[in-house]
Protein backbone atom coordinates (compact mmCIF):
# COMPACT_ATOMS: atom_id res chain seq x y z
CA UNK A 1 0.00 0.00 0.00
CA UNK A 2 1.09 3.30 -0.95
CA UNK A 3 2.52 5.42 2.44
CA UNK A 4 -0.11 7.44 4.02
CA UNK A 5 -0.69 10.07 6.32
CA UNK A 6 -1.70 8.45 9.43
CA UNK A 7 -3.23 8.90 12.99
CA UNK A 8 -2.93 11.25 14.72
CA UNK A 9 -1.81 13.99 12.52
CA UNK A 10 -0.34 16.24 15.02
CA UNK A 11 1.45 18.44 13.09
CA UNK A 12 -1.64 19.68 10.86
CA UNK A 13 -3.71 21.54 13.67
CA UNK A 14 -3.06 24.98 14.92
CA UNK A 15 -2.39 25.31 18.40
CA UNK A 16 -4.85 26.33 20.94
CA UNK A 17 -4.99 25.82 24.51
CA UNK A 18 -7.50 23.53 24.43
CA UNK A 19 -5.44 20.93 22.72
CA UNK A 20 -2.85 20.87 25.94
CA UNK A 21 -6.02 19.73 27.86
CA UNK A 22 -6.32 16.66 25.64
CA UNK A 23 -2.51 16.33 25.44
CA UNK A 24 -2.18 16.24 29.30
CA UNK A 25 -4.32 13.76 29.81
CA UNK A 26 -2.79 11.39 27.98
CA UNK A 27 -0.11 11.84 29.82
CA UNK A 28 -1.83 11.73 33.30
CA UNK A 29 -2.95 8.24 31.78
CA UNK A 30 0.22 6.87 30.98
CA UNK A 31 1.86 7.83 34.68
CA UNK A 32 -0.87 6.76 36.14
CA UNK A 33 -0.53 3.38 34.62
CA UNK A 34 3.00 3.54 36.02
CA UNK A 35 1.33 4.35 39.44
CA UNK A 36 -0.50 1.14 38.98
CA UNK A 37 2.56 -0.71 38.76
CA UNK A 38 3.61 0.70 42.06
CA UNK A 39 0.48 0.21 43.69
CA UNK A 40 0.27 -3.65 42.68
CA UNK A 41 4.52 -4.13 43.57
CA UNK A 42 3.29 -2.75 46.98
CA UNK A 43 0.32 -5.07 47.27
CA UNK A 44 2.51 -7.80 46.67
CA UNK A 45 5.37 -6.48 48.96
CA UNK A 46 2.56 -6.59 51.95
CA UNK A 47 1.36 -10.00 50.68
CA UNK A 48 4.80 -11.18 51.23
CA UNK A 49 5.07 -10.30 54.28
CA UNK A 50 6.53 -7.57 57.30
CA UNK A 51 10.29 -8.28 56.30
CA UNK A 52 9.75 -8.13 52.64
CA UNK A 53 7.44 -5.27 52.96
CA UNK A 54 9.97 -3.37 55.08
CA UNK A 55 12.46 -4.27 52.31
CA UNK A 56 9.71 -2.60 49.51
CA UNK A 57 9.17 0.40 51.89
CA UNK A 58 13.18 1.31 52.33
CA UNK A 59 13.31 2.89 48.51
CA UNK A 60 9.30 3.52 48.22
CA UNK A 61 9.33 5.78 51.26
CA UNK A 62 13.08 7.21 49.98
CA UNK A 63 13.64 10.77 50.05
CA UNK A 64 13.53 10.24 46.01
CA UNK A 65 10.19 8.71 45.93
CA UNK A 66 8.62 11.90 47.19
CA UNK A 67 8.47 13.82 43.56
CA UNK A 68 6.87 10.87 42.34
CA UNK A 69 4.15 10.38 44.16
CA UNK A 70 3.63 14.61 44.45
CA UNK A 71 3.20 13.37 40.73
CA UNK A 72 0.85 10.89 40.83
CA UNK A 73 -1.33 12.55 43.23
CA UNK A 74 -1.65 15.50 40.47
CA UNK A 75 -1.88 13.00 37.87
CA UNK A 76 -4.87 11.72 39.39
CA UNK A 77 -6.61 14.78 40.23
CA UNK A 78 -6.12 15.96 36.88
CA UNK A 79 -7.19 12.69 35.41
CA UNK A 80 -10.29 12.29 37.18
CA UNK A 81 -11.58 15.45 36.56
CA UNK A 82 -10.70 15.97 32.88
CA UNK A 83 -11.90 11.98 32.33
CA UNK A 84 -15.31 13.50 34.16
CA UNK A 85 -15.47 16.49 31.33
CA UNK A 86 -14.84 13.80 28.66
CA UNK A 87 -18.23 11.42 30.00
CA UNK A 88 -20.04 14.81 29.78
CA UNK A 89 -18.64 15.62 26.27
CA UNK A 90 -19.44 11.62 25.24
CA UNK A 91 -23.43 13.00 26.35
CA UNK A 92 -22.81 15.23 23.35
CA UNK A 93 -23.11 18.33 25.91
CA UNK A 94 -20.43 20.79 25.93
CA UNK A 95 -18.59 20.61 22.56
CA UNK A 96 -19.24 24.09 21.35
CA UNK A 97 -16.05 25.93 21.25
CA UNK A 98 -16.76 28.13 23.98
CA UNK A 99 -17.91 25.98 26.21
CA UNK A 100 -15.12 23.69 25.57
CA UNK A 101 -12.38 26.31 26.58
CA UNK A 102 -14.37 27.17 29.26
CA UNK A 103 -14.46 23.42 30.63
CA UNK A 104 -10.50 23.43 30.05
CA UNK A 105 -10.21 26.77 32.60
CA UNK A 106 -12.20 24.40 34.61
CA UNK A 107 -10.34 21.21 34.38
CA UNK A 108 -7.08 23.21 35.47
CA UNK A 109 -8.54 25.29 38.52
CA UNK A 110 -10.56 21.86 39.33
CA UNK A 111 -7.53 19.75 39.21
CA UNK A 112 -4.92 22.03 40.93
CA UNK A 113 -7.50 22.44 44.01
CA UNK A 114 -7.46 19.08 43.99
CA UNK A 115 -4.59 18.01 43.93
CA UNK A 116 -3.50 21.19 47.02
CA UNK A 117 -6.24 19.49 49.08
CA UNK A 118 -5.36 15.56 48.66
CA UNK A 119 -1.42 16.69 49.53
CA UNK A 120 -2.77 18.89 52.51
CA UNK A 121 -4.27 15.60 53.52
CA UNK A 122 -1.50 13.46 53.32
CA UNK A 123 0.82 16.23 55.02
CA UNK A 124 -1.20 16.06 57.76
CA UNK A 125 -1.19 12.16 57.84
CA UNK A 126 3.00 12.60 57.67
CA UNK A 127 2.98 14.81 60.26
CA UNK A 128 0.36 12.72 62.20
CA UNK A 129 2.37 9.18 61.79
CA UNK A 130 5.00 7.75 64.18
CA UNK B 1 -26.39 1.20 0.97
CA UNK B 2 -22.83 0.33 1.77
CA UNK B 3 -20.35 2.62 1.26
CA UNK B 4 -17.25 0.02 1.43
CA UNK B 5 -15.43 -0.10 -2.03
CA UNK B 6 -15.27 -3.73 -2.73
CA UNK B 7 -11.38 -3.65 -2.51
CA UNK B 8 -11.71 -2.79 1.22
CA UNK B 9 -14.36 -5.29 1.72
CA UNK B 10 -11.44 -7.99 0.75
CA UNK B 11 -8.65 -6.51 2.09
CA UNK B 12 -11.01 -6.08 5.51
CA UNK B 13 -10.29 -2.72 5.87
CA UNK B 14 -12.44 0.10 7.08
CA UNK B 15 -14.77 -1.96 8.84
CA UNK B 16 -16.04 -1.06 12.41
CA UNK B 17 -14.82 -4.27 13.65
CA UNK B 18 -14.56 -4.23 17.69
CA UNK B 19 -14.15 -0.47 17.91
CA UNK B 20 -17.50 -0.11 19.59
CA UNK B 21 -16.58 -2.27 22.07
CA UNK B 22 -13.47 -0.59 22.91
CA UNK B 23 -15.26 3.04 23.24
CA UNK B 24 -17.61 1.58 25.35
CA UNK B 25 -15.66 -0.40 27.80
CA UNK B 26 -13.35 2.27 27.79
CA UNK B 27 -16.38 4.23 29.11
CA UNK B 28 -17.76 1.71 31.37
CA UNK B 29 -14.34 1.31 33.12
CA UNK B 30 -13.79 4.74 33.36
CA UNK B 31 -17.54 5.83 35.36
CA UNK B 32 -16.75 2.91 37.67
CA UNK B 33 -13.30 4.00 38.53
CA UNK B 34 -14.58 7.48 39.61
CA UNK B 35 -15.91 6.05 42.80
CA UNK B 36 -13.19 3.42 43.09
CA UNK B 37 -10.48 5.39 42.67
CA UNK B 38 -11.93 7.94 45.36
CA UNK B 39 -12.34 5.66 47.81
CA UNK B 40 -9.09 4.46 47.53
CA UNK B 41 -7.44 7.82 47.80
CA UNK B 42 -9.60 8.49 51.19
CA UNK B 43 -8.78 5.47 52.52
CA UNK B 44 -5.46 5.84 52.04
CA UNK B 45 -4.97 8.87 53.43
CA UNK B 46 -7.33 7.79 56.52
CA UNK B 47 -4.92 5.12 57.38
CA UNK B 48 -2.84 6.20 60.76
CA UNK B 49 0.75 4.34 59.16
CA UNK B 50 1.70 2.10 56.55
CA UNK B 51 3.74 -0.61 58.76
CA UNK B 52 2.55 -3.99 57.85
CA UNK B 53 0.55 -4.58 60.88
CA UNK B 54 -1.93 -1.97 60.13
CA UNK B 55 -2.24 -2.59 56.58
CA UNK B 56 -2.93 -5.71 57.20
CA UNK B 57 -5.76 -4.84 59.32
CA UNK B 58 -6.84 -2.32 56.91
CA UNK B 59 -6.53 -4.87 53.47
CA UNK B 60 -8.47 -7.83 55.68
CA UNK B 61 -11.50 -5.78 56.39
CA UNK B 62 -14.56 -7.85 53.45
CA UNK B 63 -15.36 -4.58 52.11
CA UNK B 64 -11.92 -3.33 51.45
CA UNK B 65 -10.60 -6.52 50.11
CA UNK B 66 -13.29 -6.40 47.73
CA UNK B 67 -13.04 -2.83 46.77
CA UNK B 68 -9.29 -3.22 46.82
CA UNK B 69 -9.55 -6.25 43.95
CA UNK B 70 -12.45 -4.28 41.60
CA UNK B 71 -9.87 -1.57 41.53
CA UNK B 72 -6.86 -3.09 40.60
CA UNK B 73 -9.01 -5.08 38.03
CA UNK B 74 -10.88 -2.17 36.44
CA UNK B 75 -8.17 0.52 36.48
CA UNK B 76 -5.87 -2.64 34.74
CA UNK B 77 -8.61 -3.07 31.87
CA UNK B 78 -8.94 1.03 31.76
CA UNK B 79 -5.07 1.14 31.39
CA UNK B 80 -4.81 -1.49 29.23
CA UNK B 81 -7.52 -0.46 26.89
CA UNK B 82 -6.22 2.78 26.67
CA UNK B 83 -2.51 2.20 26.65
CA UNK B 84 -3.05 0.02 22.91
CA UNK B 85 -4.59 3.44 22.31
CA UNK B 86 -1.32 5.40 22.26
CA UNK B 87 0.97 2.29 20.82
CA UNK B 88 -1.77 2.28 17.82
CA UNK B 89 -1.20 5.84 17.38
CA UNK B 90 2.83 6.58 17.74
CA UNK B 91 4.22 2.43 16.82
CA UNK B 92 4.21 1.99 13.50
CA UNK B 93 4.99 -1.18 11.68
CA UNK B 94 2.95 -4.20 11.46
CA UNK B 95 5.70 -6.47 13.57
CA UNK B 96 6.71 -3.97 15.83
CA UNK B 97 3.44 -2.63 16.58
CA UNK B 98 2.01 -6.69 17.48
CA UNK B 99 4.80 -6.98 19.64
CA UNK B 100 3.87 -4.03 21.41
CA UNK B 101 0.18 -4.45 21.97
CA UNK B 102 0.94 -8.25 22.72
CA UNK B 103 3.61 -7.42 25.41
CA UNK B 104 0.97 -4.41 26.67
CA UNK B 105 -1.55 -6.79 27.11
CA UNK B 106 0.13 -9.46 28.99
CA UNK B 107 1.84 -7.15 31.24
CA UNK B 108 -1.67 -5.24 32.18
CA UNK B 109 -2.54 -9.62 32.74
CA UNK B 110 0.13 -9.79 34.97
CA UNK B 111 -0.70 -6.51 36.75
CA UNK B 112 -4.71 -7.28 37.09
CA UNK B 113 -3.38 -11.30 38.41
CA UNK B 114 -0.97 -10.22 40.59
CA UNK B 115 -3.34 -7.32 42.70
CA UNK B 116 -5.98 -9.47 42.87
CA UNK B 117 -3.55 -12.19 44.40
CA UNK B 118 -1.87 -10.29 46.80
CA UNK B 119 -5.50 -9.13 48.09
CA UNK B 120 -6.75 -12.37 48.55
CA UNK B 121 -3.61 -13.84 50.39
CA UNK B 122 -3.80 -10.87 52.69
CA UNK B 123 -7.74 -10.71 53.19
CA UNK B 124 -7.47 -14.36 53.19
CA UNK B 125 -4.75 -14.33 56.57
CA UNK B 126 -1.95 -16.07 54.70
CA UNK B 127 0.11 -13.39 55.01
CA UNK B 128 3.26 -14.02 56.79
Amino acid sequence: MPPRPLSPHLSVYQFKYTLTTSILNRCTALALSVGLLLLVYWLMAVASGAHAQARAARWLSGPLMKPVYAALIMAFCYHLVAGIRHLVWDTGRGLERAQAQRSAWLVVALSIALTLLIGYCAWLAGARAP
Amino acid sequence: MSLRSPLGKVLGVGSAKSGVQHWWVQRLTAVALVPLSVWFVVSLLSLPSFDHATVVAWMSGSWTALLLILLVLTCAWHSQLGVRVVVEDYVHGAAARTVTLVSVLFVHTLIAAAGVFAVLKVAFGAAP
